[in-house]
């Protein structure tokens, strides 16, 4: 692989035009294979973090149902390690998507605000806050989204069951507790506003000059500027936008762990306790009194949540690449 | 000056109030559903920073009672029930020591990446680099602290717990954070600058250390403070490697540390405490949530700090480039 | 349906600057008039204060009246919206949406009323809309195609088809032969020709002998040195301008040879 990076210098003193290679030596052919090492170094721990976790999950993925039953605290008889994941992934996917429903549409609005219509003396410093959203600590989402968010949803839980009750993810009862799944994706869709809301800023901050002027020159309102100009060029962006922040939903650990009352149902009741629990959440919880197999299926459940992150931030950074080469080339 | 002669307007009235109502707007819908998408878009903003503000309000309100000078320099080694009198000078001690850890394992193996991808970067080597470096950011903070498990029960057995682990958790989480913000700070420095050195005779390396670096080393720093402000509030790596304790720790390769994010959250899980004789100076009950909320605010002042730090350095100390 | 256009005592400033200064002109419906004048002379500036396009950049605003058909154009109760809807405006690159069909670039200006336009109806004002444009025969058959896939000179067409679809009663037009080739250039200026029957034209050039061959009236602008306000030298019919201006300064620059303008183009960006 590194061959195609590095042309062999021996090569040039036969060639006078390509003299300039033969500088490549000593220190700087050093320091050359040091900078890729480095990078080298990244891809190794990538496949260093697969190959680890798939040698650690190894011995639970190959354990029989009643070995595992046999070690791992609340697992249940006479069921296959797919099962018991089963509800694991389910919870972690429903809080991951009610998360990203809520902060796409308000993060494509702050995308909007800080690109199309805050002052532009004003843009960069509104970036910076929504920035700073990023910065605070995944535990002091969990103290706030128990003591504040929790007691203040409350009343919009309630209202929400008593005239939507008919809607399954509505339905009742509502846990007087707030430690539900509704909480906790609100808090997720929180933390997920930023990476969202930068990737789509710098998106719609790129819309051509030329194809705003043409919208507005058409007789089009700000609002229909944006639908004609802007939304269509920065689609693609918005897409891979939401789908980092589905991967960052996806393993949030933190605040899923402290504020969730966790059950381990396929159940889409998301005001009521004990009902779900994310993978994330489960192996904070179980690990750190873990010990023998438990911990290779902690582990194996962990693969599973890297699994399915990866293939999602894959997906997301295939659109966001393909569409440079796509603007490149116009 | 101007020897454009106007003639007197020769529009009828007619015409005129044609004009005008073509011209003012009588489309109310449309201009009703601009100003619509406008208070949404604006108010958008501000359901964002509602939060933030009742974050940053919440953890002030809560945790400025708690701070003391006991508070921040005392363990919680032999603190029991509703005794108030621990700290979390334990926790202050291991964040520092592991993330410094992280940090002096991330920053070269960052760095360099990304000089390797500004300055040689070619072909399917740089691509795979630049691809997976993306991929890296979204790994789950939890799966970055198993895979740390992993490596070292392969080597030291199952059930170690050490500030090291932790260490090599928060780089996998760091590294691609620190690749990242240093590949667009490189990429700032204008090519001129190198052609430059580059005539005058000096080689690519000392080229890129004494020209490209030191142009950036402002923005370098500030990709790295907000690097390293981005990881010292991780808890759940930490959690499933480091362990926690009551103690005071220096030593990250020998034993089980305790952080402030891990120190928050087991203060938080431990609730309300029983006092028997009621509350007292020496009995209170909700001592564990006041010692979560004192840990919560030192460790948003540090990571506020970081940013600012962050952001100030670079609009003081880079170079006009233009 | 065209419109006359008077201009009294416009000044046109960015922020603090005075971009243009003290601009008095009228221009007469179904016609052609031409603005020239070197590069940085406010030409173009003033020529988007005609349907507002000038206060999309922050912190530019007017002073004086643009009046069409004697309502100003800057009054309290004028919605710019509507004015853009009635003046159209070609720019000096192509800008057909990227991601619409050719059918779609030429009803989006149509769309944006809200109006549920009919099917028939759409395709008639399409079909209408790129005959005027002298684009039908081209692409006739392929109106599901993007707009992007044109020539350069087509796709100008295409926005002059879009610009007019919405049936303006004016139509601008910025330079909008600049970065087309000879013969798409002719074509334009054709349709120039054919379009003043509709609506009144006014076009920014920068080339002296496009002026010449498509404009009734011809404006010269010229501006004094870096950091002066552009002016309006003289305005008067093209055959005027070109053969006996009133003005020392009209005649230089419409006199000189060609490099010679070109240097002064070049002096006026530079400084």
């Amino acid at each position: 692989m590194t061959t195609t990076v590095s042309p062999p210098p021996e090569r040039a003193p036969g060639r006078p035009r390509r003299r300039g290679r033969t500088t490549d030596r000593g220190f700087n052919r050093a320091f050359r294979w040091i900078a890729v090492g480095a990078g080298v170094l990244i891809l190794a721990v990538l496949a260093a973090v697969a190959v680890f976790l798939l040698q650690q999950a190894w011995p639970a993925l190959t354990a029989g149902s009643d070995e595992l039953a046999a070690s791992v605290p609340r697992y249940p008889d006479d069921t296959s390690l797919l099962e018991y994941v089963g509800p694991l992934v389910f919870g972690t996917l429903l809080a991951a998507a009610l998360a990203l429903a809520l902060a796409t549409p308000v993060a494509m609005g702050i995308a909007l605000f800080i690109s199309h219509y805050a002052p532009p003396r004003l843009s960069q410093v509104l970036g910076y806050l929504v920035d700073l959203l990023a910065a605070v600590p995944s535990v002091i989402y969990g103290l706030w989204g128990i003591f504040v968010l929790g007691p203040a949803a409350l009343p919009v839980w309630e209202w929400l069951n008593s005239w939507f009750g008919w809607f399954p993810l509505f339905a009742g009862p509502v846990s007087p507790t707030s430690r539900v799944l509704a909480t906790v994706a609100v808090v997720l869709a929180v933390m997920i506003l930023p990476i969202i809301t930068a990737v789509a800023r710098e998106v719609f901050l790129q819309t051509p000059k030329l194809h705003e002027e043409a919208a507005l020159a058409l007789g089009a309102t700000r609002w229909e500027m944006v639908r004609t100009a802007v939304l269509p060029f920065g689609r693609s962006g918005v897409i891979s936008a939401a789908m980092l922040g589905l991967g960052r939903a996806l393993g949030e650990t933190m605040a899923v762990l402290m504020i969730l009352s966790p059950g381990f149902l396929y159940s889409f009741k998301i005001l009521d306790s004990s009902q779900q629990q994310t993978i994330a959440a489960y192996i904070a919880l179980d690990f750190p009194e873990a010990s023998g197999l438990a911990v290779n299926t902690l582990i194996a459940t962990g693969l599973v949540l890297f699994v399915i992150t990866l293939a999602v931030n894959m997906g997301a950074r295939a659109i966001v690449a393909r569409r440079k080469e796509f603007s490149g080339a116009n | 000056m101007s020897t454009a002669t106007i003639p007197d307007p020769s529009g009828t009235t007619e015409a005129t109030a044609r004009t005008r109502a073509a011209l003012t707007g009588a489309d109310g819908a449309r201009r009703r559903k601009d100003r619509t998408m406008t208070v949404l878009i604006w108010s958008a903003f501000v359901v964002a920073m509602a939060p933030l503000v009742s974050l940053i309000w919440t953890v002030l309100s809560n945790g400025a009672a708690r701070i003391s000078m006991d508070f921040l320099s005392l363990s919680m080694r032999n603190i029991f029930g509703g005794d108030p009198s621990g700290g979390i000078y334990h926790a202050i001690v291991g964040t520092l020591i592991i993330t410094a850890l992280a940090t002096v394992i991330s920053v070269p193996v960052g760095l360099l990446a990304a000089i390797y991808l500004v300055e040689y970067g070619k072909g399917v080597l740089a691509r795979a680099v630049t691809f997976f470096v993306d991929v890296m950011t979204g790994i789950p903070s939890i799966v970055a602290g198993l895979f740390a498990v992993s490596l070292f029960t392969l080597f030291l057995g199952p059930g170690v717990r050490m500030g090291v682990i932790g260490a090599v958790a928060l780089s996998v989480l760091m590294i691609p954070v620190v690749v990242r913000s240093c590949e667009e700070m490189l990429k700032l420095v204008p090519n001129e600058l190198r052609e430059a050195s580059y005539a005058l005779g000096v080689p690519k390396w000392l080229t890129i250390v004494k020209v490209v670096l030191r142009t950036s080393v402002a923005g370098l720093t500030t990709g790295i403070l907000l690097a390293v402000a981005r990881v010292i509030g991780e808890t759940a790596p930490l959690l499933v490697t480091v362990g926690v304790t009551d103690s005071i720790n220096f030593d990250p390769f020998e034993g089980r540390m305790m952080t402030l994010p891990v120190f928050a959250y087991r203060q938080y899980s431990q609730g309300q405490a029983t006092c028997p004789g009621g509350e007292s100076a020496t009995c209170v009950a909700d001592i564990a949530i006041q010692n979560a909320w004192g840990a919560a605010l030192v460790l948003i002042v540090l990571v506020l700090a970081l940013n600012l730090i962050g952001r100030l350095v670079n609009r003081w100390f880079s170079p006009k480039l233009r | 349906m065209a419109q006359r256009i008077d201009v009294k005592d416009l000044n046109i400033y960015y922020g603090d600057f005075l971009a243009v200064q003290d601009v008095s002109m009228t221009i007469d419906p179904q016609s052609v008039t031409a603005f020239i004048g070197p590069s940085g002379c406010g030409k173009s500036t003033f020529l988007r204060t005609l349907n507002r396009m000038h206060e999309v950049i922050p912190g530019a605003r007017v002073e004086g009246t643009v009046e069409m058909e004697g309502v100003d154009l800057y009054g309290d109760d004028i919605d710019p919206v509507a004015v853009r809807r009635n003046v159209g405006m070609v720019f000096q690159r192509p800008n057909p949406f990227p991601t619409m069909s050719i059918r779609d670039n030429v009803l989006a200006g149509v769309r944006l009323n809200n109006r549920r336009i009919s099917k028939s109806a759409a395709e008639e004002l399409v079909e209408a809309s790129l005959r005027g444009a002298n684009l039908w025969n081209e692409v006739k058959d392929r109106l599901d195609r993007p707009g992007s896939g044109l020539s350069g000179g087509q796709q100008q067409r295409l926005c002059i088809a879009r610009a007019i679809a919405v049936k303006p009663q004016v139509l601008l037009m910025d330079e909008p032969c600049s970065a087309l080739d000879p013969i798409s250039t002719l074509a334009i200026e054709d349709l120039i020709g054919e379009l003043k029957q509709d609506y009144t034209i006014v076009i920014v050039t920068h080339n002296m002998q496009q002026a010449a061959r498509v404009s009734d009236r011809t404006a010269f602008f010229n501006i004094a040195g870096t950091g002066k306000p552009g002016r309006l030298i003289e305005m008067n019919e093209t055959s005027t301008i070109f053969s006996t201006p009133a003005e020392q300064a009209t005649e230089d620059y419409v006199s000189a040879p060609f490099l010679v303008r070109a240097s002064q183009d070049v002096a006026a960006v530079g400084t």
